[in-house]
């Protein structure tokens, strides 16, 4: 075997995810010397200092794979001790503009279904979601809803093994959500099947949204998206006949330069049905990490204080302030992806990442760890030597947030539960909340949490949504869904019952219909990048693979370009075959597999083997201006066989 | 379950087969070409509920193609599973679950000769050997060795099936090695088959109640059956209303004839009650007890009998749809059942309108595969819906959950014959028929040591030596076995056992499906217990462990006695009763259950091994 060959077994066995437990602390003098243990006492001191020296200039990165008690003191740590709202966590790469989007129709920006309600329901919409794969916890719900009786229609660029399960596949352009919503719509109020009773009561702008979605004809939809009208002329009709619907969405729909448009115009169709609001009728974003929800709700988000009270309203910070007796900035802080953007400019000069990997998880990753690298100091608190921690000053041995920790979680239908303790985490790793409650000491605020629940406790003061939720509740309960407000009695299971009453008071702020227009992917394919690149996930693969790669699985096959057996005919390759595959940002090396659920035109890749084929140097980071997403469902690719006869970049 | 498919392509022909039973697919995700689709092809695919809730046409599927190609092939397999949105590990569960098929290839022709038990007794062992001589590798057809083909009146049988479009039988039997060749090189010259009315050896005599017609109507004629007192119960049927047909044959004290003596009344009964809609009537006409050929000589000499029958039983249960759940291994009484249904769909006694009561019926024929354990009902059910014909678990029973969930009432074919009489002659004249405990008359199928082996019919409470003696029963008899291979050895000097429910249990025996197969001393006893314990091992579907496991300890315990008697065989016959006691006490349903029951029989009746 040649030196090369050996490098890339190596750089495979890693790709494959032989990540080793951080046991002790990590520190070095600058970035271009090795890491060398240091004590705590040692990596603390030096953590603080290099927060401290660029107050005015810091950036918190928090965790959606940690309890809520550790979100809740990261946020804290950043408004209190460093007196900025620039905290969030990886919510931003995926869905950010779901709670963006929910909380501009309804005012919060949760799902608003159980997962229960699912098994009872009449029609699913799995809009952009491959939930077979991506939420197989979910997808056993779906099953069971199926089995019920339920008909289950699926939108998505791929046929995915979620879309098999379907009495319909809407197999659409990517990045032509909006032309089918809208077409949709218009299909449902021309076919008289609009609940007008709800419209009037509960929405407003309905006139704007008809005339905004009147060009919208099936055939119109039918050329934009790719989707025979008859197709889609049924879904709206399956939608709009429903006695009860849910629409359910996970990253296709949230993953574009537009993502908060994709999910208001799913809202709508919502609104016009009367789909909200009512058992077994709901809207459900499929969130991924287990506790993205809970990061959110706990305010680790530059605009929402725990409990998703909006920083901008005085009276809630005043409330905060009191309690925290602190001053909060009266405005937004940056998230993730203005944060990165901050860096480039030096507004950004510091950051503290608990957790999370996003040299690796973020659009256009070279472009991501240039901007790491330019930072004064960054201090990162994992369990592994992630390759974001491998650009660190000092890198903290932290607790799994299962098994090795106390504390909550709060999944994607806003229940709270319980985790548990069960193992001694391994050599001198502590808790997240014990680590930032020793650096803000360091910084002059003297935290005393005697443990978790304490944490907890703190929370339910200040949020009343969560008020309720004592521990004992929690566990009496097996875990409880927010709003929460009274320790004695429970609310429904679905969010925004209110708009059915019949006294407008209680009725409250009616549900604007958003008036959103389509934008097709910032990245054009043309003669250069004529293959549209489509990004996901796979069944036995979590994300960056730094949590899953460790673990065996017979279906992995590492990463892969796959094509259609048309393109793969065009471009004479064949399943295994190495190709170049060129973006205008970058390029990467990939074995080609071969797909029948793809077109022709439609390549699919994931992120989960970034040490493999880095998958993110291709996509774009086009985003979301209003939740800062990026368009990682929608790049323009070339594939060129190798060896590839020009030099590329 | 997911769906995962291979890189097997199936063939023209293969795709025909299965096309001719599902018509063309409509899209490249349910299987045609993608090149030939246009690009929307690839853009929306249809299927959900309407593609899975055909699950139940995967047996039917694996027909086709084993009837057109003779085998199921990867590719075939997978085409027809992507028609269907069955996952392809599966159907092959399914496919490898069914004797008649093969996964493997094949001659197109296959001829299957019987070595069960009377056929062993009638010479099978020299036939199959003579035939295997001749038929031999390269010759074209592949000789397998089967359990009973239901034809034991002319032991040794042989059945050939030739695939192609259409599939081609022939049946010979009695037969010889000459005529089994030439049946199985040339099935379309081969001499037709007797008519059934050769089979019951009482034929024209006026006192028979259900077999009075076989032999003197002409099976294919709708008319000739009307001429013969055909409809006349359905029409009293209708006069009576659902329940007040449900109260006669409650009253007429009818139980199931299938073996488990059920009362028909109350199944019927707790079917009619289930609020849960639709129901469902299954005709169980998977008749594979070894010895047991009466279902089959009903179907093929008065099929319009059973038709009329399972009308009869669809309305009273509120069904209106009945499954004939037919074996494979019957291909005239299939044709001839195809036949009547079509005629009397054509006339108006089935249909939408059945009478022009206003009640809607309809029969649909589904063809077993060659499997014993089908003829326990859920086996059946499971069968019917295209999974492996696994026993389910009882509660829920079927009158409950049956049939696709819904309530089922599920009788054999000679249960529902027998209503009508009841309702020509009224309850309570049937059930003065027979004695107070075992009303009305029962069919026996007699074989092996005889001279006019068939079907007879006598009412309850006739002594098997009467049986034995109206069939002409050969002298030097040895041991009579009842029941089929599920049932008891009885000693040559028994035979004043009454042949009832009651009496049967009384001594100790059981009347079962009705087999009464007569050996002489001729084939050792041993050899035919080997036979019975193969049989079960076979047959088992591998479901439970006691049965899975027990059957293959008995059949190998009895291999290592074959040979020996009294002491040298003691250690093993108290493995084989250790082994039958938890059979029977722990099997799920009653393959395991009575496997060990022949064996017992013989060893403390018979003396074997003694």
């Amino acid at each position: 075997m040649n030196e090369r060959r050996m490098n890339e077994r190596r750089k495979k066995d890693r790709g494959r995810g032989n990540y080793t437990r951080l046991t002790h602390p990590l520190v070095r003098d600058s970035r271009d010397e090795p890491f060398r243990r240091a004590t705590w006492e040692e990596a603390l001191d030096r953590a603080a200092r290099g927060i401290e020296r660029n107050r005015g200039a810091f950036g918190m990165f928090s965790c959606a794979r940690a309890t809520n008690e550790m979100n809740y003191v990261a946020q804290k740590f950043a408004r209190v001790v460093m007196g900025t709202n620039n905290v969030d966590s990886c919510n931003r790469t995926c869905h950010a503009p779901s709670v963006a989007g929910l909380s501009a129709a309804f005012g919060s920006g949760g799902g608003t279904s159980s997962y229960e309600e699912i098994e009872h329901t009449d029609v699913i919409v799995m809009w952009g979601s491959n939930a077979r794969f991506a939420h197989p916890i979910f997808f056993q719900h779906v099953l069971k809803g199926i089995h019920n009786g339920a008909r289950m229609y699926a939108l998505d660029p791929r046929r995915t093994s979620t879309a098999e399960w379907a009495e319909s596949w809407l197999g659409l352009n990517v990045g032509t959500d909006i032309p089918m919503a809208h077409a949709i719509g218009r299909e449902i109020i021309h076919a008289g099947l609009a609940n007008e009773a709800f419209i009037a009561r509960a929405t407003t702008g309905f006139e704007e949204y008809k005339a905004l979605v009147e060009p919208w004809t099936l055939s119109l939809a039918e050329k934009v998206t790719g989707v025979p009208a008859a197709a889609i002329r049924q879904v709206a009709h399956a939608y709009a006949r429903a006695e009860r619907a849910q629409l359910c969405w996970t990253l296709g729909i949230t993953e574009h330069h537009n993502g908060t448009d994709n999910v208001r115009a799913l809202i709508n169709l919502s609104l016009l049905t009367g789909h909200v609001g009512r058992y077994g009728s709901g809207l459900q974003p499929l969130r991924g990490q287990n506790n993205v929800q809970g990061g959110g709700d706990m305010g680790a988000i530059p605009n929402r204080l725990p409990g998703f009270q909006d920083i901008l309203d005085p009276g809630t910070r005043a409330k905060f302030e009191s309690a925290w007796d602190t001053v909060i900035q009266p405005h937004y802080g940056l998230n993730l992806t203005e944060m990165f953007e901050a860096m480039e400019d030096g507004d950004v000069r510091a950051v503290y990442c608990i957790g999370e990997n996003p040299a690796q998880s973020e659009a256009d990753s070279e472009q991501a760890v240039r901007r790491l690298g330019q930072l004064d100091f960054l201090v990162v608190q994992d369990i592994f030597l992630t390759r974001t921690a491998e650009l660190a000053d000092v890198v903290l041995p932290a607790t799994a947030g299962w098994a090795e920790t106390e504390g909550t979680t709060t999944n994607s239908e806003r229940r709270v539960q319980r985790v548990r303790r069960a193992v001694t985490p391994p050599g001198e790793a502590r808790e997240d909340i014990d680590i930032i409650c020793d650096l803000a000491g360091r910084l002059g605020h003297d935290w005393k949490y005697a443990d978790a629940e304490a944490v907890w406790n703190e929370l339910r003061s200040v949020s009343p949504d969560h008020h309720g939720m004592t521990y004992r509740r929690l566990e009496e309960h097996q875990g409880i869904q927010w709003p929460c407000p009274s320790t004695d009695g429970l609310e429904p299971p679905y969010l925004h019952s209110r708009l059915w009453e019949d006294d407008p008071g209680r009725r409250g702020t009616p549900a604007p219909f958003g008036i959103v227009q389509h934008d097709p992917p910032v990245d054009l394919t043309d003669e250069r990048y004529p293959i549209r690149l489509t990004t996901g996930r796979r069944l036995d693969s979590y994300n960056t693979g730094v949590q899953s790669g460790g673990f065996a699985s017979p279906l992995r096959r590492g990463e892969f370009v796959e094509i259609s057996p048309e393109d793969a005919e065009r471009y004479g390759v064949v399943v295994g075959e190495r190709v170049q595959v060129t973006s205008r940002r970058g390029s990467v090396v990939a074995p080609v597999w071969v797909d029948t659920a793809l077109r022709p035109g439609l390549a699919f890749m994931t992120m989960h083997f970034p040490d493999e084929v880095d998958t993110n140097r291709l996509t774009i980071e086009a985003n979301c201006p209003i939740a800062g997403t990026a368009e990682f469902k929608a790049s323009a690719i070339r594939i060129d066989k190798l060896p590839v006869a020009t030099i590329v970049r | 379950m997911d769906l995962h498919f291979g890189d097997s392509k199936p063939t023209d022909d293969e795709r025909a087969a299965v096309d001719a039973l599902l018509g063309p697919p409509e899209s490249s995700w349910e299987g045609a070409d993608r090149d030939e689709m246009g690009a929307a092809d690839l853009r929306w695919a249809r299927g959900g509920r309407a593609a899975r809730d055909r699950r139940d046409l995967l047996l039917p599927g694996l027909h086709a193609l084993n009837d057109r190609i003779g085998w199921i092939s990867e590719g075939a397999l997978d085409y027809l599973c992507r028609r269907l949105t069955v996952p392809p590990a599966e159907a092959y569960g399914v496919a490898t679950f069914y004797a008649l098929f093969s996964v493997r290839p094949r001659p197109a022709t296959v001829l299957h000769v019987c070595t069960d038990l009377a056929c062993a007794a009638a010479g099978a062992g020299g036939l199959c050997a003579g035939i295997e001589g001749r038929l031999g590798p390269g010759s074209g057809v592949s000789v397998q060795r089967s359990p009973c083909l239901g034809l034991c009146e002319r032991a040794p049988a042989a059945l050939a099936v030739k695939a192609g479009d259409p599939v081609r039988t022939a049946v010979s039997a009695p037969a010889t090695v000459e005529e089994a060749v030439l049946a199985a090189s040339a099935p379309d010259s081969a001499p037709g088959e007797p008519p059934a009315a050769m089979a019951v050896p009482q034929a024209g005599d006026p006192s028979l109640t259900l077999l009075r017609r076989v032999g003197v109507v002409d099976p294919a004629s709708l008319d000739d059956y009307r001429a013969h007192g055909g409809y006349t119960a359905l029409r009293r049927a209708f006069e009576l209303g659902p329940a007040g047909v449900i109260r006669e044959v409650t009253d007429s004290g009818l139980v199931g004839r299938g073996g488990a003596a059920f009362p028909t009344g109350r199944k019927w009964q707790a079917t009619a009650s289930q609020p849960e809609h639709p129901h469902y009537l299954v005709c169980n006409a998977d008749e594979s007890e070894p010895g047991t050929f009466k279902d089959r000589v009903l179907m093929e000499g008065d099929p319009y009998a059973l038709v009329e029958a399972m009308t009869i039983a669809g309305y009273a249960t509120g069904a209106h749809r009945g499954y004939l759940y037919l074996r494979g291994e019957y291909p005239r009484a299939l044709r001839r059942l195809e036949h009547a249904i079509a005629q009397a769909r054509a006339r108006g006694f089935l249909g939408d309108d059945v009478l022009g009561q206003g009640y809607a019926f309809d029969i649909e024929i589904r063809r077993g595969a060659g499997a014993y354990i089908c003829g326990e009902e859920t086996a059946l059910f499971n069968s019917i819906e295209g999974y492996r014909g696994e026993p389910r678990s009882k509660p829920p029973f079927p009158v409950e959950k049956g049939l696709f969930g819904k309530p089922t009432v599920e009788n054999n074919v000679e249960t529902l014959v027998n209503v009508l009489p009841i309702l020509t002659m009224g309850a309570p004249a049937y059930a003065a028929v027979g004695t107070a405990r075992s009303t009305g008359p029962k069919l026996y199928c007699v074989s092996g040591s005889v001279d006019r082996p068939g079907v007879y019919e006598l009412p309850f409470g006739a002594t098997l030596g009467e049986l034995l003696q109206l069939a002409g029963v050969r002298d030097g008899l040895r041991a009579v076995l009842l029941g089929g291979a599920a049932g008891g050895f009885v000693r040559a000097d028994e035979m004043d056992i009454p042949l009832t429910f009651e009496g049967t249990r009384e001594a100790g025996t059981t009347l079962g499906s009705g087999v009464v197969l007569a050996f002489d001393g001729t084939v050792p006893l041993p050899r035919l217990l080997l036979r019975i314990a193969e049989f079960f091992r076979d047959e088992s579907c591998g479901q439970c462990v006691p049965c899975r496991v027990g059957t293959v300890r008995q059949e190998e315990a009895l291999h290592r006695i074959a040979e020996r008697t009294g002491a040298a065989a003691a250690d093993d016959i108290a493995l084989l009763r250790e082994v039958g006691r938890a059979m029977r006490d722990a099997s799920i349903c009653g393959l395991g259950q009575t496997a060990w029951n022949a064996v017992e029989s013989a060893i403390d009746r018979l003396g074997a091994y003694a």
